[in-house]
């Protein structure tokens, strides 16, 4: 009989968290990781803004370094991709040939950017790897035309990056406004206008027709110049090793509570699953948010171990584009009536309550860390279902703390 | 030892709060405890020099509003990742109602 082991799929945010859990929680056993990636685990988050904006050739956010893989022991098998998954043997097939077996499984295989399917649309770069940044990063040479598809977070980070490197910027979106999903349109409006602050040209309701070799044609006759093209139009969950191996699928890998998929041996965490929010009424999600990566897989790796802890974290994302930090805590989707709190001039929150006076929503924005603390707190607040009065909500000098305290 | 430069009233910082202090080039972040006592430490995070002023303040804790890394602001003891360097911290008294930190300058 071997000795047990923890086997990690996928080196980026979620599986390099994995792997420090499992030593956090004292588990002595082999834990290997093993990334199709040349390098060891790296941040993402930076690759749309600082590695492309700062002057200095970017150098990858390392989340777990070769030295600290060595102390905690984690077998890091890097450059090889995991390709089958034998449930019965309980071993995972690597492109290399190699047989890894496993006693718990964790899938943390990420998501991958969508392609557009127009013609032309092999010339559109797409924004997922350090490779990928940097290629971008080597493009946006000043006085260039930059085409980005799809207003959302990416391609709306993309375009401010490009802006400060001195690019004629486009963004093409199909929706009626950008951030659709997700951001409350006066948020969405204030990003809006500092791109256009900025000359970013932003088109909405907008679709392509095609795309040439220096321009895009719009469908209404409209033409884009377009020495450089981007496609930022969301991405895919990475399930086709889950998929092959019979795992339920439901918009990623099927996860329930304890973030286990259909096969109790093998869990899946980060923006490659879906699992059911309690504090929700159970409404599934899949998200693509660096601290829920984090998060789930801290859960996951204790339920591995034998635990029984549901994954109830609220959602939280930030993005920062220029000088503005803008960050949501919830679903304000489901909110019905929103209540507005400004904590500091030229800043904006709004709370999101449903029709309850649950809150079940924060968003915000502000110049540099402004909201934080309130959005913070008020994440708090949704977490524990809480229905405050929306008078004091919408009070700037009331401490929003009190509110937690019993 | 350096000099004692004075901060703010004390009356300034709400009880289980941060404040923000410059002085002398550098950056601190002041606190004042649930249980009425002042503390100082550097006033950037250690992870990506965040200003902690704009983070949470939790009992004896302060939570960085960049990523959510937690330090204990009475030791500066950082509580893990993404907070895994300690914070430095100085010491802090409160004279004639007034908060002063050795910066040990
Ligand atoms: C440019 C960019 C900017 C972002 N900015 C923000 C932001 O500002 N705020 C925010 O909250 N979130 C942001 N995100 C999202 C955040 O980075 C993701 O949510 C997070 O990286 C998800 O972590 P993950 O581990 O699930 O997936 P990933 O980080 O994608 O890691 C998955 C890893 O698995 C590897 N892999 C896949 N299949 C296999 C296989 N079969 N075998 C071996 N390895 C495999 C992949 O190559 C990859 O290395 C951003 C993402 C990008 C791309
Ligand atoms: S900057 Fe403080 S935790 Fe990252």
């Amino acid at each position: 009989m071997t000795e047990a082991s923890m086997v990690i799929v996928g080196g980026g945010k979620a599986g390099a968290r994995a792997a420090v859990a499992f030593r956090e929680n004292s588990w002595k056993g082999p834990v290997t990781l093993i990334s199709d990636e040349a390098l060891a685990p790296y941040d993402r988050p930076p690759l749309s803004k600082a590695a492309i904006m700062e002057e200095a050739e970017p150098q990858p956010v390392y989340l777990l370094d070769e030295g600290m893989m060595a102390s905690l022991e984690v077998n890091f098998l890097r450059g090889v991709a995991a390709t089958a998954i034998d449930r019965n043997a309980k071993t995972l097939s690597l492109a290399d040939g190699k047989n890894i077996s496993y006693d718990r499984l964790l899938i943390a295989t990420g998501a991958e950017p969508r392609r557009l399917s127009q013609a032309g649309a092999e010339r559109a770069l797409l924004l997922r790897d350090l490779a990928d940044s940097a290629k971008i990063r080597s493009e946006f040479i000043s006085g260039k035309s930059v085409a980005i598809i799809g207003g959302g977070f990416i391609g709306l980070e993309l375009a401010a990056s490009a802006a400060k490197r001195g690019c004629h910027v486009t963004v093409i979106e199909a929706q009626p406004r950008v951030l659709m999903r997700g951001v409350p349109p006066d948020i969405a409006a204030r990003i809006a206008a500092r791109h256009a602050e900025a000359d970013v040209a932003i088109l909405t309701s907008a679709s392509i027709a095609e795309i040439g070799s220096d321009r895009i044609l719009l469908s209404d006759g409209r033409e884009v110049p377009a020495d450089i093209v981007i496609a930022g139009i969301g991405a895919a969950p990475r399930i086709k090793l889950a998929e092959e191996a019979g795992l339920a699928l439901d918009n990623g890998i099927a996860c329930n509570t304890y973030l286990q998929t259909s096969d109790s041996y093998i869990f899946a965490v980060g923006d490659c699953c879906s699992f059911p929010h309690p504090v929700f009424g159970n409404e599934r999600l899949r998200l693509e948010a660096w601290r829920n990566a984090s998060d789930q897989a801290i859960v996951a790796v204790e339920n591995m171990l034998g635990g029984q802890k549901p994954y109830e974290a609220v959602p939280w994302f930030w993005t920062d584009q220029y000088e503005l930090n803008l960050q949501i805590a919830g679903l304000p989707q489901q909110g019905v009536s929103i209540v507005q709190r400004v904590p500091k001039e030229g800043a904006l929150i709004l709370c999101h309550l449903d029709a309850e006076g649950r809150l079940v929503g924060a968003s915000g924005i502000g110049q540099g860390n402004s909201i934080a603390r309130d959005i913070r707190l008020l994440e708090m607040l949704i977490g524990k279902k809480a229905a405050p009065d929306p008078a004091l909500l919408a009070d700037p000098a009331f401490q929003l703390k009190s509110l937690l305290k019993p | 030892m350096g000099q004692w430069i004075e901060v703010c009233a004390a009356g300034d910082i709400d009880a289980e709060d941060v404040m923000r202090f410059d002085h002398g080039g550098q950056t601190f972040a002041i606190y004042r405890s649930p249980d009425d006592e002042f503390y100082a430490t550097d006033g950037l995070c250690t992870h990506e020099k965040v200003h902690l002023a704009d983070g949470l303040v939790m009992d004896n804790i302060i939570e960085c509003p960049k990523h959510n890394g937690r330090f204990d602001y009475r030791n500066g003891a950082a509580m893990g990742a993404p907070a895994c360097v300690n914070l430095k911290t100085y010491p802090v008294k409160v004279e004639a109602g007034k908060v002063l930190i050795d910066t040990g300058a």
